[in-house]
């Protein structure tokens, strides 16, 4: 009889394979963290340009303090869901100024990000009706449409054209329809046409839900995210997003003008079979939102740091993603020569992710970097050498 | 109404440029075990086939999908359902 891991053969070739050719690459672990842009790695000081810690709070003091006390006066865990004992005063209070701040009636806020994804699509969109959601949609979208029973359909990577011809497409079926599209890409920093994507959604009648988890605290006015940015919140029906990147804890939310957004909590399995965020992960995150919003001179520094890279890495004829943002992603179709670039980069005393095939758009290799508020002058100075120094690396400008 | 002739041929048509060199294409080629298809081809040849015949294919019949023959089984009902 077959083992019940004969399946993985494949996955274990693959590994084999890229231990060969990268050995760090399955190796990373962050030894020692000296600060949100900062660990040890191999033993050396690396500085992070492959975190999500866009506004630099993972460290901030008025968090940590919040998270001190929280831990102290409530414990290290809530131990139950919150349909049961798992909701505390802060899980409400922090639902609350979510709704504030986004200006909607309602929020929910759930464990993980992930899990926000997870239970909003499982449980909105019901059997016979359809999400209609953009090709390059993060994986906890697409894991939340298989764990729900409607009918799933992609359209064409920000392609409101092709969106519009699904739409109509499915205009005779006269049913609820669901479109998902994400503030800013995580793979390539790029946005979403949601003017467009807004105009389209409205002209079919069709509900419309964002993904802000990159977005928050990163565009628009208020941090809001790319809806606020594009003067488009009043076309979108459902926010979604994580605590895990700019606000530096873990968790999700969602919020709404639909009054009826409540009753998701009592139908949603992920919201109902998972243990609710700890107090001192709800108390940081507070202390986190506060901070984004009082201090939009953090916003103003990561585009800056932000804008930096991207012009450096274009100036080094790297194929970049379409536009700057805080993610700044190096296309390379050849995974000797990313791995090359990855492995010259840590030498070089700077950390980013690499991401291989299938998990990026085109089937591309990516060299993905993260910038934070946090990186200083100095810090942005040496990531910016470490491309220059492994420039050479690559014979030919990577035109993909 | 196209008829399942005419499916299976619009899809031997899309197909063509992925079958390795020396195979015969049928309606019990396998996607994955003959083509070696993955999932990012797989969506490529879905997007084609939907430009193709003017459809929208759902993902979830994708698992239900191994050889050219389901293809065009379910490319078949979704016309009919149409």
């Amino acid at each position: 009889m077959m083992s019940i891991f004969d399946k993985f053969q494949q996955l274990v070739a693959t590994r084999l394979e890229l231990e060969k050719s990268c050995d760090k690459f399955f190796n990373i672990v962050m030894e020692e963290i000296i600060s949100g842009t900062e660990a040890i790695v191999n033993g050396r000081p690396t500085i992070l340009a492959g975190s999500n810690n866009y506004l630099g709070l993972s460290f901030d003091t008025d968090c940590i303090d919040a998270a001190c006390d929280a831990v102290r006066k409530e414990g290290t865990g809530t131990t139950g869901s919150r349909m049961a004992n798992g909701t505390f005063a802060g899980h409400l209070a922090l639902e609350r100024e979510l709704a504030e701040y986004f200006d909607r009636q309602s929020a929910i806020v759930f464990s993980t990000g992930y899990v926000a994804n997870l239970a909003m699509l499982s449980t909105l969109v019901g059997p016979g009706e359809v999400i209609l959601l953009d090709a390059d949609c993060h994986a906890s979208i697409y894991d939340g449409c298989r764990l729900g029973r409607a009918e799933v359909h992609r359209f064409r990577h920000n392609d409101p054209q092709d969106l519009e011809k699904r739409l109509r497409r499915l205009e005779k079926r006269d049913t609820n329809v669901l479109v998902v599209a994400e503030g800013l890409y995580s793979m390539m920093g790029d946005r979403a046409p949601l003017v467009e994507i807004v105009a389209v959604k409205r002209a079919y009648g069709a509900y419309l839900m964002v993904d802000e988890a990159h977005s928050l605290g990163v565009l628009g006015k208020t941090g809001r995210g790319l809806a606020e940015e594009a003067g488009v919140e009043d076309g979108v029906d459902f926010v979604v997003g994580t605590f895990s990147k700019s606000l530096g804890a873990i968790g999700g939310f969602c919020v709404s003008n639909h009054p009826e957004l409540d009753l998701v909590r009592y139908a949603s399995r992920p919201y109902v079979f998972t243990a609710s965020s700890s107090p001192s992960v709800i108390a940081s995150t507070r202390a986190a939102l506060k901070i984004l919003q009082a201090r939009s001179e953090l916003r103003q520094r990561l585009w800056e740091n932000a804008n930096l890279l991207y012009n450096t890495l274009q100036n080094l004829d790297f194929a970049v993603g379409p536009e700057a943002s805080p993610i700044v992603a190096i296309q390379l179709e050849d995974k000797a020569e990313a791995f090359a670039l990855w492995s010259g980069l840590l030498e070089n005393g700077v950390y980013v992710n690499l991401v291989l095939p299938p998990a990026t758009p085109d089937g591309n290799c990516l060299l993905r970097s993260s910038v934070s508020a946090a990186h200083t002058p100095e810090q942005m100075a040496r990531i910016c050498r470490a491309f220059t120094a492994v420039r050479e690396l690559t014979a030919v400008p990577q035109a993909v | 109404m196209r008829d399942y002739e005419n499916i299976l041929e619009e899809l031997y048509k899309i197909l063509q440029p992925f079958v390795p060199q020396g195979l015969e294409i049928e309606e019990e080629t396998d996607l994955v075990a003959d083509l070696g298809l993955d999932s990012l081809k797989v969506m490529k040849i879905v997007e084609s086939v939907e430009d193709s015949l003017d459809i929208s294919i759902p993902l979830n019949i994708l698992p239900d999908v191994r050889t050219v023959e389901d293809f065009a089984i379910q490319i078949q009902k979704l016309i009919g359902d149409g």
